[in-house]
């Protein structure tokens, strides 16, 4: 509402062309997607979360192109340089240039963040709706398997499952993933009990709906709110865990640039060069804080009450 | 008017609880005919809402279960039928409208999507020919700007639109019969006598049977050809609507209708029933209606009253209605010079 008294411009633009497809064809027939993606392509806020993670990403891409440095060279003489014209973000405790690693790393990172939480976002989800609709002993059988996984503190849990797989950053990325499956399970068996008892889920039944249809065309759709405000959020905790698996030697080992790692590798340094955990600091909080935009803008794309 | 296409016999749906099994519907039978409309009145928590639920099967199961008793669909019994048929039966054949406008609709769809949606399930048409469908249905209960209200979303539209569309989605597929539990009650009073109207207006051009559960003898009176009194999970009068209303012959009915507000009597206090509805259990003794109603005898204690026929379709379950006590009836009603 705000952006559109801001720029009734800018709001015309965007519904002008629509208008006229309208005239068109005599009749229209829109899908909740598009006009959702219309909706979020006029969120400033997502788009400053796009530019953020395409940022990343083109940085992951074009790494090589962007540093004559390599992320494993070490050079004892210039270690713990403060930020310069030849180090932009400085170099750590063994002389690696930080900005060369924070490009490197933003593979490994991002890699860790996507596909940890969307394992975690696809079987937590999967679960959870089966648990929550279906409801006696299905989800008796579920919850107490939830119940038993959050038992564990998540890093021990973590640790279990890589000693099991064997150690390595798949491995990691797998531990985390179900780590957090639980997470979002119990986040959306809660909201489809909910739904579950709501008026229109018993009158799609009255309509002759099949169970499988109102999961994916009512109880779905009206659950996306909180699994992406979790989703965004545990972007961030995954990328910390990773580092924390790869810090007990169980994750990405060491001259592997992951922001993770190389946060827990300087702490020792925060007073004498605090340049070496600001960056890949920074970087992992841009990088969450991107995804939490986007993911707020798509939240309220998908809300009809937010459109105007 | 005379062919049935749904008769419910002996109807039990019990809710099994800790507090021990609950026969919500404990032996109704009832039947509707083609075209005909057809009320279910009663207070709160007497059963009608399950009743109709049960047709549809879908009672929450658990706690609630149908233990006994036919619901016969044309000659269809509908409590033996395969899930899949009675999927295909409902919105199709017997459809519903539910009380609250409010949240029948998905908030997430636009009015147009959720009538494509319903046209689709059952019936074999692309989209362009339901969205032609869909226009046509929204201008038949009486939307202006049916066009543009195909893309709103159900909170840009009024309650009485909601409960509009909603009727619109329940006879997208022109089905036999329209359940309406209670479909006007959170409505205010003139969109209430329009969703009347348009409700009375869709049973004459298209000859669907309505069902309609309501507390409101109001609501009865204005549409209802044959009414449906039920107390405690029981029926226990029926009749034509000219009939229960002019001459109501259960106390129970008779306390309803004095319990209206008349214009011309405004120095009395309202009537009101004392007492609530027992809540139905197990092996209840003699007649449900005993400790509320001031005709109550011996016998009302110590034995169960069955449905007496009146003839000419008309039943009461009264003992005042059987024969031998008419009599004390009459005197009775003289006494109290009701």
């Amino acid at each position: 509402m705000k952006i559109k008294e801001k720029n009734p411009k800018l709001n015309q633009n965007n519904n002008n062309p629509i208008d006229q497809q309208m005239e068109q064809d005599d009749i229209q027939v829109t899908s909740p997607w598009k006009d959702s993606l219309r909706q979020l392509r006029k969120n400033r806020f997502a788009i400053a979360g796009l530019i953020i993670i395409l940022f990343f990403v083109l940085l992951a891409i074009f790494a090589p192109l962007l540093t004559s440095y390599a992320y494993d060279k070490t050079d004892i003489v210039n270690r713990l340089q403060p930020p310069s014209g030849e180090h932009w973000f400085g170099t750590d405790d063994v002389g690696r240039d930080i900005f060369t690693r924070i490009a490197y790393g933003a593979r490994i990172s991002l890699q860790v963040g996507i596909f940890a939480v969307s394992g975690a976002l696809l079987f937590g989800t999967i679960l959870g709706i089966v648990a929550g609709y279906y409801g006696r002993w299905i989800d008796m059988v579920i919850s107490r398997v939830f119940d038993i996984l959050l038992a564990f503190p998540s890093i021990l849990l973590a640790i279990a499952i890589v000693a099991i797989l064997g150690s390595s950053l798949e491995n990691a990325l797998i531990a985390i993933a179900i780590v957090n499956i639980p997470i979002f399970g119990r986040l959306i068996r809660s909201k489809v009990i909910s739904l579950r008892e709501e008026e229109f889920v018993m009158a799609a039944k009255a309509q002759g709906m099949k169970n499988g249809r109102i999961i994916l065309h009512h109880i779905l759709p009206n659950s996306v709110a909180p699994i992406i405000v979790q989703a965004t959020l545990s972007f961030g905790t995954a990328i910390l865990e990773a580092a924390a698996l790869g810090f007990l030697g169980l994750g990405a080992q060491p001259p592997t640039p992951e922001w993770g790692a190389m946060l827990a590798g300087s702490r020792d340094f925060i007073q004498l060069a605090p340049w070496t955990l600001i960056f890949p600091g920074v970087s992992i909080m841009l990088v969450v804080l991107g995804f939490n935009l986007i993911g707020d803008g798509l939240r309220d794309a998908l809300d009809p009450k937010m459109k105007n | 008017m005379s062919d049935e296409i749904l008769k419910i016999t002996s109807l039990q749906t019990h809710f099994f609880t800790d507090q021990g099994e609950i026969p919500a519907v404990d032996g109704v039978s009832l039947t509707v005919h083609k075209g005909e409309v057809v009320g279910i009145v009663g207070e709160s928590g007497c059963g009608k809402s399950v009743t109709s639920l049960s047709i549809m099967q879908l009672v929450p199961s658990p706690p609630g279960k149908i233990v006994g008793g036919t619901i016969h669909y044309k000659s269809e019994n509908l409590l033996n039928a395969s899930k899949k048929r009675i999927k295909d039966i409902r919105g199709n054949e017997i459809s519903m409208i539910f009380q609250e406008p409010m949240t029948s609709l998905d908030p997430l769809f636009t009015i147009g999507n959720q009538l494509r949606e319903a046209l689709q399930i059952h019936k074999k048409i692309n989209k362009k020919q339901a969205n032609q469908k869909s226009i046509e249905m929204l201008k038949l209960v009486g939307i202006p700007r049916a066009e543009e209200v195909m893309n709103d979303y159900p909170h840009q539209l009024s309650g009485g639109m909601r409960q509009r569309v909603m009727i619109a989605i329940s006879m997208a597929c022109d089905p036999e019969i329209l359940i309406a539990d209670e479909p006007t009650t959170a409505l205010d009073v003139t969109i209430q006598a329009q969703i009347l109207d348009l409700m009375k207006k869709l049973n004459h051009e298209k000859d669907t049977a309505i069902l309609l559960i309501t507390h409101d003898l109001g609501v009865v009176a204005e549409i209802c050809d044959r009414v449906i009194v039920m107390y405690a999970g029981q029926v226990v009068e029926e009749g034509t609507t000219r009939e229960i209303l002019k001459n109501p012959t259960h106390p129970y009915t008779k306390g309803l209708i004095r319990s209206i507000p008349k214009l011309h009597e405004k120095d009395q206090k309202l009537y009101s029933i004392p007492g609530t509805v027992p809540k139905p259990k197990m092996g209840m003794l003699g007649c449900r209606f005993k400790d509320r109603c001031e005709f109550a005898h011996d016998r009302c204690f110590s034995e169960a009253p069955e449905l007496f026929s009146l003839g000419n379709n008309r039943y009461s379950r009264c003992f005042l209605l059987d024969d031998t006590e008419r009599k004390v009836a009459s005197d009775a009603e003289a006494n109290t010079g009701s």
